[in-house]
């Protein structure tokens, strides 16, 4: 007999998750960890590589101090502790996409230990207590032809690249999160987002799930309420969106409570996460766990970080994004939810748009609804749309103005995008003001009055509210660049 | 035998910059010399004539526009085919790299290049430098010329053998345990293991990341400080090089070659003698303690406690570092590709590739690093043997304040024979004994011939703190003058014709 599945609320009343964090971030630096090569995204494969990211017998690594940099100050905006010394470690296993078949790591002296960072949720606050943050190199990537699924059973050859292969790495792992109970996935994306802005602000790193320079793994586990020792965790992998995140720990919630409802024991294991089904499928077990015999990198020297060094670090760091926006919230005047659909990139612009002299709720409008929009229709950041926070801050200034109307806007705003100048310009050269001279208008109307007569009929006889179908006839006639209430006056002035 | 290839290298870097003699005939000399004796000693996995000859051109084309030439220019080399030469093979003795061509060159190649120095070819060396007598190399075994039934000392033999046959007048070695030393002592020649971060690590195939250092063999002390010169001093491409400049070597071997040392203070260390060593060696030894108090040093034993401990550390360091160095071999992006019909998987290609190519000596040294790494296993051993790695530096500190330089014999024995060892891994590890301490601490030691035990070289290390190599030569010029003196000749001038 096949057990229904409970609901989630039900699994929630009975259980208590736990969930844990490993996020790797690929650093933006200009240079990879040990090497010379360019990190760039999307290079012909092979490219960006060298004798020491390849592993060619005899090459020696050397430390990038910006990736050293950029992990301290990750580590400071986390508040965690900086070692005063430590040391890269080799973590010792085969894989074809790894060209030493070491990954040069840390290992039992990471550079970062024992910080947090505090997630708002709808008005509560979770503080997720951050366990370390690690350096390390990527590996390269491989790619499994000839199977159906692009994954490695069934596939008849793997290609691999290793311009990845040795792009610095961060590894931020969070310390158990418990007592969230329902709110168990949303915390983990909230926590996400939360990191993701912390290193956009930092800007050590693009942060692009979709690219695979902020990819995360999900640890979660269940146990019965009143039980006072965790679950068996399993590991999801391939969680490459925000809302990914939140549906991986949903679903292993509801995964693993059917199998424990059902008497059965949960497998420690990696699994691995299907955007398009929103479940898991088991990977690896851990229970024959490889044996990375990590022992200290002896190519290269320890970490030591001088006290003097870190303070000038602190003292780099941006203003961290729950304190901007704690006080943008503040200075603007809005609700929570009004900045929560904000992340750092968004509130760069909007902040910049207000100091262009737009009114903040204009600017958030802008840049959260039609911008926003348009980004995602072009699949883009919102900051690589070709228009200017000065822009959309004139934008706003010509329809207060009434010189356009919103309609209106959006098409100067075509203009804009299309590269045809400022809004000013644009709205100049396509004719896009709104019509006003009452003697255009009258005419207009008038005509308008004449080609239904007895649409006028109804409204001399008191009808007003008829007056929307000639109000939208001018409109047409003028292709939108009437001012609507200025119609409808004329109308009404007219007829009644 | 041309007399060109009698001579040392600075005397042919004096004849050639005199116009005496050309690059190009030097070269010839010795690539002819090769020819001639090569089939016999095997010093060589991979001659060069055609790049050595192109190589001399440049140099006499340089002399010829008056162009100002390092010290070195002109002279041949012979380099160990663990350094990686662009476009040249660089097996590291082992199966599992033929064929490979390396896409760069090792800072050391490209030092000795830059100096106008010529190198001939590459040299036979135990596989992967695990061994001490040249059998482990994949490519047949390189016989001592003192007497081809001998090994040339390991893992640099190959370096050895062509430098003691006069195939070249000097070569290019590796240090990990003794490598350099070893070699030199039984061929009858001086071997410097420079400070750990002397010479960059770039380009050499690992071994043992922590103790690997490369360094000159050669026929006299003056050319081993001239080549060290040349090839040593910061790279920044090695984290672990040393940033700061090299002591004056050259000065310190021509002022040890004045042959006074008053003043010195040497130690004999009291643990590297007794059970296992040859009487002939402690009597070589014992004469050559007799030559350094006749120069004017005082000598005084000292006790190193832990240096009994050198030997199962290292085997212990060594061969972890290793089996994660050597993980990179998995026919995946080069080298030896074994069992890949389309059918097998990975792993199983894989593991063909590596049963077929690594040599038993590598094989072990794999297994026993990755068994002394393993979880639950490290702290008993690599830990523990890191330990005991702090404890011999601490000797070394504790003696170094009362001496300026440590000696010791080089070896316990002489040149074994042949297959002599080839079955008893212990008899050959202890091979390296006395080498192995300044090994684990990183400080510097030079092996000079010293005398004769029934017609084979015995050689004197000589250890100095860290960074202080120009002891090493000083010390070393000092025994090579005073040898010639009570001999009448230097050690190698003993050697039969090959």
């Amino acid at each position: 007999m096949t057990l229904a599945a409970p609901s989630y609320d039900d699994v929630l009343a009975r259980y208590a998750p736990v969930i844990g964090l490993e996020t790797h971030v690929e650093l933006g630096t200009a240079s990879k960890m040990f090497c010379g090569c360019p990190t760039e995204f999307g290079a012909e494969p092979n490219t960006q590589v060298c004798p020491v990211c390849l592993g060619l017998p005899g090459a020696l690594p050397v430390a990038n101090a910006a990736a050293i940099e950029a992990t301290i100050r990750i580590g400071l905006a986390l508040h965690c502790s900086i070692a005063s010394w430590c040391r890269f470690a080799r973590k010792n296993y085969f894989y074809p996409d790894m060209p030493k078949n070491f990954q040069i790591s840390q290992y039992d002296e990471p550079l970062c230990t024992d910080g947090w960072v505090d997630v708002l949720l709808s008005g509560d606050t979770y503080r997720i207590e951050i366990e370390r943050v690690h350096l390390e190199e990527d590996t390269g990537k491989s790619l499994h032809v000839g199977g159906a699924t692009g994954r490695i059973h069934g596939a008849t050859h793997s290609l691999v690249d290793y311009n990845r292969a040795g792009i610095p790495l961060v590894e931020i792992v969070t310390k158990p999160v418990t007592g969230t109970g329902a709110r168990a996935p949303e915390v983990a994306r909230a926590y996400v987002t939360e990191l993701r802005d912390i290193l956009r602000a930092l800007g050590v790193s693009d942060v692009r799930m979709e690219q695979g320079s902020l990819r995360c793994d999900v640890n979660t586990s269940l146990s019965p309420l009143d039980s006072p020792v965790w679950g068996t965790r399993t590991e999801t992998k391939n969680v490459n969106s925000l809302r990914s995140v939140e549906r991986a720990v949903r679903s292993e919630i509801l995964r693993q409570s059917t199998v424990l409802d059902g008497g059965g024991r949960i497998t420690q294991e990696t699994r691995h996460f299907h955007e398009n089904t929103g479940q898991s499928t088991p990977g690896r077990s851990k229970e024959e766990a490889t044996d990375y015999r990590y022992f200290p990198e002896p190519d290269l020297v320890p970490l030591a970080p001088a006290e003097e060094w870190i303070g000038q670090l602190r003292g780099t760091l941006p203003e961290l994004p729950s304190a901007r926006r704690a006080r943008l919230q503040e200075a603007w005047g809005m609700s929570a939810p009004e900045m929560a659909a904000a992340n750092a990139g968004a509130l760069d612009l909007i902040e910049a748009t207000v100091a262009a002299g737009a009114p903040p709720e204009d600017a958030r409008k802008w840049w959260l609804g039609e911008l926003s929009r348009r980004a995602n229709e072009a699949g883009e950041e919102l900051a690589a749309l070709a228009v200017t926070p000065t822009q959309v801050a004139e934008l706003v200034r010509l329809v207060a103005s009434g010189a356009i109307n919103d309609k209106l806007a959006r098409q100067a705003l075509d203009g804009v995008l299309a590269g045809e100048g400022d809004p000013g310009a644009v709205v100049e050269a396509r004719g896009l003001a709104v019509v006003s001279d009452s003697g255009a208008l009258t005419v207009a109307v008038d005509a308008a009055i004449a080609a239904a007569p007895e649409v006028a009929e109804k409204i001399r006889a008191g009808k007003v509210a008829a007056a929307g179908a000639l109000v939208g006839a001018v409109m047409k006639a003028t292709r939108g660049q009437a001012d609507a209430q200025r119609v409808r006056d004329l109308i009404l002035e007219r007829l009644t | 035998m041309s007399d060109l290839v009698r001579l040392d290298a600075a005397s042919l870097a004096a004849e050639i910059a005199a116009g005496n003699a050309s690059a190009v005939e030097v070269a010839e000399a010795h690539l002819d010399r090769i020819a001639a004796t090569d089939d016999r000693v095997h010093a060589f996995l991979h001659v060069d004539a055609d790049g050595a000859l192109t190589a001399a051109r440049a140099v006499d084309e340089r002399r010829s526009r008056g162009e100002e030439l390092g010290p070195l220019a002109g002279v041949p080399l012979a380099m160990k085919d663990v350094v990686v030469t662009r476009g040249l093979p660089s097996t590291s003795g082992s199966k599992i790299l033929a064929g490979w061509r390396p896409p760069y060159d090792a800072t050391v190649s490209a030092r000795v290049k830059a100096a106008g120095i010529v190198m001939l070819g590459k040299t036979n060396m135990d596989e992967f430098a695990m061994g001490s007598s040249t059998e482990n190399s994949a490519y047949g075994a390189t016989h001592n010329p003192w007497d081809l039934s001998r090994v040339p000392g390991g893992s640099s033999g190959g370096s050895s053998a062509a430098v003691a046959a006069y195939q070249a007048p000097f070569g290019i070695g590796t240090d990990t345990g003794g490598s350099i030393r070893q070699p030199a002592a039984v061929t009858g020649l001086v071997g410097h293991k420079p400070t750990y971060g002397g010479v960059s690590r770039y380009g050499l195939i690992a071994f043992s990341s922590s103790l690997d250092q490369a360094g000159p063999l050669t026929r006299t002390v003056l050319d081993a400080a001239l080549l060290h010169e040349a090839i040593g001093g910061h790279d920044p491409a090695d984290s672990t090089s040393i940033d700061a400049p090299l002591p004056a070597l050259v000065t310190a071997a021509r002022d040890g070659a004045r042959a006074d040392l008053s003043g010195l203070r040497v130690g004999i260390v009291r643990e590297l003698s007794g059970e296992g060593y040859e009487p002939g060696v402690l009597a070589g030894f014992a004469a050559a303690v007799t030559l350094l108090t006749g120069l004017g040093a005082t000598v005084t034993e000292v006790s190193c406690a832990h240096f009994g401990y050198a030997l199962p550390a290292y085997y212990l360091i060594a061969p972890s570092e290793c089996s994660s160095n050597l993980a990179r071999f998995d026919a995946v992006r080069y080298g030896l590709r074994v069992g890949d019909d389309g059918v097998r998987g990975l792993e199983e290609v894989m593991s063909l590739t590596r049963e077929a190519g690594f040599g038993a000596e590598v094989k072990r040294r794999v297994i026993l690093g990755t068994y002394a790494l393993s979880s639950g296993y490290y702290d008993a051993y690599y830990g523990q043997a890191q330990k005991v790695r702090t404890l011999i530096s601490r000797d070394f500190a504790a003696a170094f304040a009362d001496c300026d330089v440590l000696v010791s014999p080089t070896t316990p024995t002489v040149a074994f024979p042949l297959g002599a060892r080839v079955d008893d891994p212990m008899a050959m590890y202890a091979a390296d004994l006395c080498t192995l301490p300044a090994s684990l601490a990183g400080t510097p030691a030079i092996s000079v011939p010293c005398g004769l035990s029934d017609g084979l070289p015995v050689g004197l290390q000589i250890m100095a703190p860290a960074q202080a190599d120009d002891r090493c030569y000083r010390v070393a010029a000092a025994v090579e003058t005073a040898v010639a003196g009570r001999d009448g000749r230097p050690i190698l001038a003993a050697a039969p014709p090959v």
